[in-house]
């Protein structure tokens, strides 16, 4: 109600959503508008035009094409916590979504709007990198795929250019693999202010982290102090001991940089733990 | 005989309108012609306005007016005053509209009138302001500091006023010649409301009377028709009907009379058209007047024996940049009245120093100066027992006032009319099973894990009264209550009360009183509340006052309608009046129950007179303004058990039980819930809330992004359990609940999340409990417990 003045057109297709999109430079999408609409109801964002492509069909469903999970990029959060699918094939997915937002958030978010909004506490950004996901971008000219560690390139920002849309998420599908999130939320917003993602697959830690930088990144010291190593009780502890240093961490009420450090270093043994069934 | 409804679990008849969205609040009315205002606010904490130009908003399509703090001044309204006064207290001036500087983020600079709440916001950005920032101050230490920077310019030293209760020298004596003594640093952090509702108004000015109506979300509406209409506007008396519909809760923040109903009741006039101002949520984080915000020094000293010997406190409190309506009287006479608590201490002093800040204004929220009060008195106690080697159970014991010491004196002004605190507090005990949680607690601590266990046992002082005595102490409003109950010729009961109703259930717990009374269904009944145009004088709800102030006014004229009654059944049934009897919903002649008549005929007659006592009005109403002999004293035990991850320093409640005595239970689901409520408050403030102020005086924890407001995760399934202790000076024995989950549970938890961490030797933390404070707590007091 009291945002600045803006027009809405709800594209009914992908190219109608491009050529909107080409035509107006200055226009917003709108997905499922959770992280959007409260920015321009605080007249943080003022965009003259919303394009609604949360309904629009080629973007939405979850399916598996051979060794990939192809996730669409407006299925919602709901789509991903409740899909048999991912459950079976990359449970991780189903498990950080259902710790995002309450019911009524996860109605209505997609996946694609929480990637391409960036939010550096954002929950699934972590999963994408440790799963290796590839995010598929559509522009005027045509598509391409990004790897999810490319693709997020700062505090809100990402490797999307101008008329660009996120279409949708490519999961290579690893038979076998535990996996796990581990979160500590922010107390008010109930964001992550730490979540870490791992994936071990045979041999292989790969690991991840949201709310700790700019952006989520990979947890390379963790990664290669583990992979190839029995991983017990003991091995994940004695790992998880600075793995970030605090100096280029986000810090704010709910913690400094020294705590968030400190919390990537319990997030990533407990995701370990529970991954390992330890 | 009718079924007694006093003390059952009715069902809230508020709630289907509530729960189906079918209420009507303030901002749900929509009057013919009705236009909107924004407010333009200052994003400084302190800045001297040097220029406001209107031009660009005020040429905005379907913008109507754009209203300066000038223009007002010039139309002769005036400041906003306070309600409570002390002995050399500084009023620096309120006006609705500030002209001259801006004292805090949030204060009004002009107000945008338009045909729709969007043109108003639009235009409010197009309102062009020439700051200058000037300094400013947050905290109330450091408004006190030589050289901080004024908030009035002829109050350089900021104080408001300070104040002092006790007999200083005694206490100093008892402190002098004490075995022990112990002395604990406190902050008791600043919260915001946040009551569902946010603040609305809604003028409407009728030209042809030259009357105005303000629809407003207020726990007290003849309080604003007295302030606006005698003190700020001028409007006469009897030309301002102030009407409080359905309130969506208040908690203290909605007793205020606030700057925003001014500004729509003067532009309603100069209009000529309805406007309607509603808070945004942003807008309430900064407006509605904070709760708490002290710094304190307490000190508690005991004698060999154990025993308190005497408490000394030294408080600042931060006043903010206003006076609102009640600040003055919470961290004075709500709070060092409030320091003997359940205990005997003999010595108790208690200094108050209240500066200005340029921050949001503070007064009374849910609890309202007695939750600081035990908050840090049951600090001290654990504290103190921890420092005996006591177990702070048996320590508490030792200390309570035993139940034949009532009506008990205190050192500091109150005297308590009853209390069993002992039986109380063992019914608790039992209840949670005390020994085996400490058992446990043993076994936790050798496995690693941190579990709390925290006691209170508390009283609240409530019901504010005698109306002599408080006006003795600086209140500038009586607080008697009165009640008009009005039977119409079938019978039905319009209940009409001076107290309000904005989520306590009275239309429930009243009418079950009144239908007791008359012995009549509880359908006949309805509570009238909240709109000067239809009750008698009132002074609104709040501190807990509706159950012993205002429906013990509602009981005795019930009363009188009875004794009426049976004035006119002795009539009709040809029978001496006296010899009339009220029962089974019948006045019938003692012994003859055949010789009856029913409530309905004797209301039908009293309006008919056609076969009516030739001495009797006409007529089946009556009016009973009550003023109480002192204030009611609730008390009871809440006890708290959590357990601390010392890895994250999160605290987690694994249970929480309370022992309640607000004397006979009107209602066991209300009160019960009123105690839910209360409890989620309190844990708020020791876990979650604070409205964090940056030093320029910029609040931090503005929205609900930072500000942590307690969710049902953060909860327990509440144990709650009651001892009855009646009042001895109301008709009906009752004490108020509606403040006692708030002013036990903040402590309760507090001395909860301590004992958790006693092992890492860390005595005392400021709330609120994050988990990075907890975490960093453990972090130092490793290398001391590794050199130990």
């Amino acid at each position: 109600m009291y945002t600045a003045p803006f027009s809405y057109k709800k594209a009914s297709n992908l190219s109608e959503a491009l050529s909107l999109l080409q035509q107006n430079p200055e226009a917003k999408l709108l997905a499922g508008g959770h992280s959007l609409i409260p920015a321009m109801k605080l007249r943080l964002a003022a965009p003259p035009l919303l394009i609604d492509i949360s309904k629009v069909a080629e973007l939405r469903g979850i399916r598996r094409e051979g060794d990939t999970l192809v996730i669409g990029a407006m299925t919602t959060y709901r789509e991903l916590e409740t899909s048999d699918l991912l459950k079976e094939l990359c449970p991780i997915i189903p498990q950080a979504v259902s710790l995002i937002g309450d019911p009524m958030v996860r109605t209505k978010g997609t996946i694609g709007g929480s990637l391409a909004h960036a939010d550096p506490a954002a929950d699934l950004p972590a999963s994408m990198l440790a799963l290796e996901a590839r995010i598929k971008i559509q522009g005027p000219s045509g598509s391409r795929v990004v790897e999810a560690e490319q693709f997020f390139t700062g505090m809100f920002s990402t490797a999307l250019g101008e008329g660009e849309i996120l279409t949708e998420v490519h999961i290579p599908v690893r038979p076998g693999a535990r996996m796990a999130y581990a979160k500590f939320p922010h107390p008010a917003s109930r964001y992550a202010v730490v979540g870490v993602a791992v994936v071990l697959d045979g041999n292989s830690v790969r690991a991840a982290v949201t709310g700790a930088g700019e952006h989520a990144m990979r947890l390379t010291k963790l990664e290669q102090a583990l992979s190839g190593q029995a991983l017990s009780a003991e091995s994940i502890t004695a790992a998880c001991q600075g793995l970030l240093p605090a100096d280029n961490l986000n810090h704010d009420l709910a913690a400094s940089k020294e705590y968030r450090a400190h919390l990537v270093d319990v997030m990533a043994k407990r995701a370990l733990l529970q991954a390992a069934g330890l | 005989m009718a079924e007694k409804l006093f003390g059952k679990a009715m069902k809230r008849v508020e709630d289907p309108r509530f729960i189906t969205g079918t209420g009507n609040y303030t901002d749900d009315m929509t009057l013919p012609g009705m236009v909107h205002a924004a407010m333009v606010r200052s994003p400084y904490a302190h800045a001297r306005i040097k220029k406001i130009d209107v031009s660009k908003a005020r040429s905005h399509p379907g913008v109507l007016a754009v209203i300066t703090g000038q223009e007002m001044k010039d139309a002769g309204i005036n400041s906003i005053p306070t309600g409570w006064l002390h002995p050399g207290i500084k009023t620096p001036p309120h006006y609705a509209i500030t002209f001259d500087k801006a004292r805090h983020v949030g204060d009004i600079v002009a107000a945008v009138i338009a045909e729709t709440r969007q043109i108003a916001e639009d235009a409010a950005q197009l309102v062009e302001v020439d700051y200058e920032p000037l300094p400013a101050v947050s905290l109330g230490s450091d408004a006190l500091k030589p050289g901080a920077p004024a908030v009035h310019d002829d109050i350089p030293d900021n104080i408001c006023f300070t104040w002092s209760i006790g007999d200083k020298e005694a206490v100093d004596k008892a402190f002098a010649s004490a075995y022990k003594t112990v002395k604990l640093n406190l902050r008791n952090n600043r919260l915001v409301p946040n009551a569902m509702e946010p603040r609305a108004s809604l003028a409407q000015y009728h030209k042809a009377s030259d009357e105005y109506t303000l629809w407003t979300t207020s726990q007290n509406p003849h309080i604003h028709r007295l302030l606006i209409a005698a003190f700020i506007m001028g409007i006469p008396e009897h030309k301002l009907r102030v009407i409080a519909p359905d309130v969506g809760g208040g908690f203290g923040s909605k007793i205020y009379q606030y700057p925003e109903e001014i500004i729509v009741l003067y532009a309603a006039k100069k209009l000529g058209r309805p406007v309607k101002w509603t808070a945004r949520r942003s807008e309430s984080f900064v407006t509605d007047s904070h709760g708490r915000d002290h710094e304190t020094v307490a000190e508690m000293a005991v004698d060999q024996n154990g025993k308190i010997t005497a408490v000394r406190v030294n408080t600042i409190a931060n006043l903010g940049a206003y006076l609102t309506t009640f600040a003055p009287a919470v961290p004075t006479y709500l709070y060092g009245c409030l320091l003997a608590g359940t205990y005997t201490t003999p010595h108790i002093y208690c200094h108050v120093t209240a500066p200005f800040t340029h921050t949001t204004p503070v007064d009374a929220y849910r609890g309202a100066g007695r939750p600081e009060a035990t908050y840090l008195l049951e600090r001290l106690v654990d504290v103190m027992a921890h420092e005996l080697g006591m177990d702070p159970v048996e320590f508490r014991r030792k200390n309570l006032i035993p139940p034949d010491a009532f009506p008990y004196q205190t050192p500091v002004a109150l005297q308590y009319d009853s209390g069993n605190y002992e039986a109380n507090l063992d019914k608790a005990l039992e209840l949670v099973g005390y020994k085996q949680l400490r058992q446990q607690q043993e076994e936790w601590r050798k496995q690693g894990r941190y579990m709390g266990i925290g006691v209170v046992t508390y009283i609240e002082a409530c019901g504010l009264a005698p109306s002599a005595l408080v006006g003795s102490l600086g209140a500038q409003a009586g607080q008697w209550e009165s009640a008009l109950v009005r039977v119409m010729p079938t019978g039905k009961v319009e209940v009409f009360t001076g107290t309000h109703s904005h989520g306590q259930g009275h239309e429930t717990a009243f009418a079950q009183v009144v239908a007791d009374e008359l012995q009549i269904p509880v359908e006949d009944v309805v509570l009238v509340h909240g709109d000067t145009g239809r009750m008698p004088y009132g002074w609104g709800s709040y501190g807990s006052r509706s159950a012993p102030t205002g429906l013990s006014a509602i009981v005795l004229a019930t009363r009188k309608i009875i004794d009426k009654s049976k004035k006119i059944a002795a009539h009709l049934l040809e029978a001496a009046p006296e010899d009339i009897v009220h029962e089974d919903g019948k006045f019938m002649v003692k012994g003859v129950p055949d010789k009856a008549k029913t409530f309905f005929e004797i209301a039908l007659q009293a309006h008919l007179a056609h076969n009516y006592p030739a001495d009797l009005e006409p007529g089946l109403e009556a009016t009973h303004f009550y003023d109480p002999k002192n204030f009611v004293y609730p008390f009871g035990t809440h006890i708290a058990v959590v357990e601390v991850d010392p890895e994250t320093g999160k605290v987690r409640l694994l249970r929480y039980l309370s022992v309640d005595d607000c004397g006979p239970v009107i209602n066991p689901l209300i009160a019960e819930g009123q105690v839910h409520g209360g409890i989620a408050q309190g844990l708020g403030q020791a876990l979650l809330e604070e409205a964090v102020y940056d030093k320029e005086g910029q609040i931090l924890s503005g929205n609900f992004l930072e500000y942590t407001l307690p969710r049902a995760d953060d909860m327990v399934q509440i144990e709650h359990d009651h001892t009855v202790t009646p009042c001895p000076h109301n008709p009906l024995g009752v004490k108020g609940i509606g403040e006692a989950g708030t002013i036990a549970s903040t402590a309760a938890i507090a001395n909860a999340v301590m004992d958790a961490l006693r092992p890492f030797g860390i005595v005392h933390l400021d709330m609120p409990y994050t988990p990075e404070k907890i975490w960093r707590a453990i972090q130092h007091s490793r290398p001391a417990q590794a050199a130990d």
